[in-house]
């Protein structure tokens, strides 16, 4: 690993706007290794953290079982998990409102659930029932509703940072403010020359977007000394004339803190927001894949620790959430997601005699009118 | 009155759809105050403000906040500054726009529109013709107008469209062709036109390649041949229909294209009246089209790169001999 590549907490560039003082004790481990003045939680509720763990534990045990699923035959091609990234994408998808545009990426099954999305809609998608939004036309985490504000990504990374620049420029034409854009990206995926025409587009134009950036110190298997070269991401924000932000990732409080912060920023019309959080995925990039060039060492780090473990231990310990409660949830959303799952799997498959094979909208196969 | 050029209508086309529908904005290189390096978006800043929008130099982006901006109800035009850049915007075109209807239900109605086509001097990365590449993906509409008619109702019909649609606007007719008035009615959506009947061949083409294919057809008419003349004026949809009842009359065909040949147009053309109309032909179908170089930027080289009256009126020759 190089020596930018796993970079301590530091504090965001940006003290918090809110003017409250860290009164809270510091929620995780992680956090405490900061420099003092993250981590604080400041501003983050009870309810809001609340449903943050319940989020996070239905993203996490849906995903149990689309690996399973995976696993058994069940779902073909690729399953790409957020396991270890919950705690950061859950706090963006929750602090979006409806009529927000949010276009989440591949780890991002927490947010989704915040956002809107739907245990029952995911594993359609994943399981290829005709009923599911995308109708077995496309699968995975390719997967939306645009109308709603809520984008089915394209693989190529970095697409998705202008389109939802279109989405605001367009609530702009309409005269509507207060809305906020929100993407989610891979470290690898700043690499991009999407990535930098979308976040140099957002700045000129001012747009209310929130970029999250999960580094999670591999592209793939690309660790971060083979992918840029600076030494903290969030630098990059000043290239762009927009501020930059770092959470911890792997603390849900803190994630909940910044990234409320970037949003209600964005919102009151002060531009672009770039969010960097340094976490750990605690699976391979894709269910194939054993991340075997992970080190230990790393592993075993700060950034390896679970943020669903550390946000279970946080509540408790604020006395948020009861451990009865945490079993209760666990219990609730296992049952859910099993009784789900084998629901969809009764589902009908697409068939190609139904399908009606054109692209065009408003035009027939050939493009005729 | 004075005459409409190609290109005022382009500019006059954008003007009405910014006048008529309050969902239309312009995004582009130096298309506000400036008014377009053709400038085919002159006056249109001043005229509506706010709503002819500078772009930085992003390709990707321009297209990517034009589909973002579609999605939410919008009907963006994206000026590409040359048809050549837009390969810089390919990957948003061809993956986000082109897909975007079939794998989630939400139409996707963007205008890209691409200065296309050589003009002498302009060299390898000024004189593209893209169009076939476009065409080659489901979900795009791929518009060639070749008339100062065409020009203006067809933009205005891609503004309409719900599908996205790369508009090739050639720039070698920008100045050249003139009209008295713009059009009061259009031709139908996705039709090709008969430029000039006729019963010993059929040459089907587009663009700036009309205007040499009429001028072939006319010089053959001194040997007494009566050449037809095929303008398919969208390649996506191709209306295989009119070329296939064109052939059926003259029983041949030269496919005439000013790109490159290799799974181009003309190679579309040619491949549908093999399969579809094998039994009509008197002769083995032919084509012409660039030669297999980068466009040259040397005017000398450049009009022996691409077809033009003369050759097209060598192959029609050629073809009538077969
Ligand atoms: C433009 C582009 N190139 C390559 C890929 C293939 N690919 C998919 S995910 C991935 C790694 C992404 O790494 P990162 O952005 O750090 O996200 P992470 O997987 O770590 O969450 C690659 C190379 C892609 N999807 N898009
Ligand atoms: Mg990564």
């Amino acid at each position: 690993m190089s020596k930018g590549s796993v970079t301590s907490p530091r504090k965001a560039k940006e003290s918090p706007k809110t003017g409250i003082s860290p009164a809270s004790k510091t929620p995780g481990k992680s956090s405490s290794k900061s420099t003092g003045d993250t981590g604080t939680g400041a501003g983050v509720t009870r309810e809001l953290a609340r449903k943050g763990y319940r989020t996070m534990l239905e993203a996490r045990l849906l995903e149990e079982k689309l690996a399973a699923l995976y696993r058994s035959g069940k779902i073909v091609g690729g399953v790409f998990l957020g396991r270890g990234q919950e705690a950061l994408s859950v706090a963006l998808g929750l602090h979006l409102r409806r009529g927000d545009i949010y276009a989440p990426l591949i780890r991002d099954q927490a947010g989704r659930l915040a956002f809107g999305d739907t245990i029952l809609d995911t594993l359609r998608t994943y399981l290829g029932s005709i009923l599911g939004s995308m109708r077995g036309r496309d699968g995975n985490i390719h997967r939306g509703r645009p109308s709603e504000g809520y984008h089915a990504m394209i693989s190529h990374l970095g697409a998705m940072v202008s389109t939802v620049c279109g989405g605001l420029v367009a609530r702009r034409f309409r005269g509507e403010s207060g809305v906020v854009g929100a993407t989610c990206i891979g470290e690898g995926g700043t690499s991009t020359g999407s990535f930098h025409e979308g976040l140099n587009m957002a700045a000129v134009e001012k747009l209310p977007l929130v970029v999250v950036v999960a580094n999670n110190q591999f592209s793939y298997s690309t660790p971060n000394d083979r992918q840029f070269a600076c030494p903290d991401l969030t630098a990059r924000a000043a290239g762009y004339g927009i501020v930059g932000r770092r959470a911890v990732g792997n603390d849900l409080i803190d994630c909940l803190r910044v990234i409320g912060e970037a949003v209600a920023a964005a919102r009151s019309g002060e531009g672009p927001q770039l969010v960097v959080a340094d976490l750990l995925r605690l699976v391979g990039h894709g269910e194939h894949d054993d991340a075997s060039y992970i080190p230990e060492s790393l592993k075993k780090s700060e950034l390896g620790r679970d943020c669903l473990l550390l946000a279970r231990e946080s509540l408790i310990e604020k006395g948020w959430m009861t451990e009865e409660e945490a079993v209760a949830w666990r219990d609730a959303v296992a049952l859910e997601v099993e009784e789900t799952a084998s629901k969809v799997l009764r589902e009908p498959a697409p068939d190609p005699v139904d399908e009606d094979w054109n692209a065009f909208a408003s035009l027939g196969r050939e493009g005729e009118q | 009155m004075s005459s409409i050029t190609y290109l005022e209508a382009i500019r006059l086309a954008q003007r009405k759809a910014l006048a008529d529908d309050p969902r239309v904005f312009l995004y582009g290189q130096d298309i506000g105050t400036f008014g377009g390096a053709f400038k085919a978006t002159k006056s249109l800043a001043k005229e509506f403000p706010g709503r002819v929008l500078d772009s930085p130099i992003s390709e990707d982006a321009m297209v990517g906040l034009a589909i973002g901006a579609a999605v939410e109800g919008m009907r963006p035009i994206v000026e590409m500054q040359f048809a050549d850049f837009s390969t810089c915007g390919f990957n948003q075109i061809v993956n986000q726009a082109a897909t975007l209807h079939y794998r989630t239900g939400t139409a996707c109605p963007i205008v890209v529109r691409l200065p296309s086509g050589g003009t002498p001097g302009s060299g390898p990365f000024h004189s593209q013709s893209m169009e076939a590449i476009y065409a080659h993906y489901p979900g795009l509409v791929v518009m060639t107008p070749a008339t100062v008619d065409d020009a203006y109702s067809m933009l205005l019909e891609a503004v309409a469209l719900d599908d996205p649609v790369i508009f090739c606007e050639h720039k070698f007719l920008y100045y050249h062709l003139k009209a008295e008035q713009l059009p009061d009615q259009a031709l139908p959506f996705g039709k090709a036109r008969i430029a000039r009947p006729g019963r010993d061949v059929t040459v089907v083409t587009h663009g700036a390649m009309l205007h040499e294919s009429l001028a072939a057809a006319e010089e053959l008419s001194s040997d007494g041949y009566d050449i037809e003349v095929v303008d398919l004026r969208t390649v996506r949809p191709l209306d295989t229909d009119t070329i296939l009842a064109s052939v059926a009359r003259t029983g041949r065909l030269l496919a005439v294209g000013e790109a490159w040949p290799w799974g181009g147009v003309t190679a579309e053309v040619v491949a549908r009246v093999a399969s579809e109309g094998f039994g009509l032909l008197d002769a083995p179908p032919q084509r012409l089209n660039a030669k297999e170089t980068p466009v040259p930027y040397h005017p000398a080289l450049w009009g022996t790169h691409r077809p033009t009256a003369g050759t097209i009126a060598s192959s029609l020759r050629h073809l009538l001999e077969l």
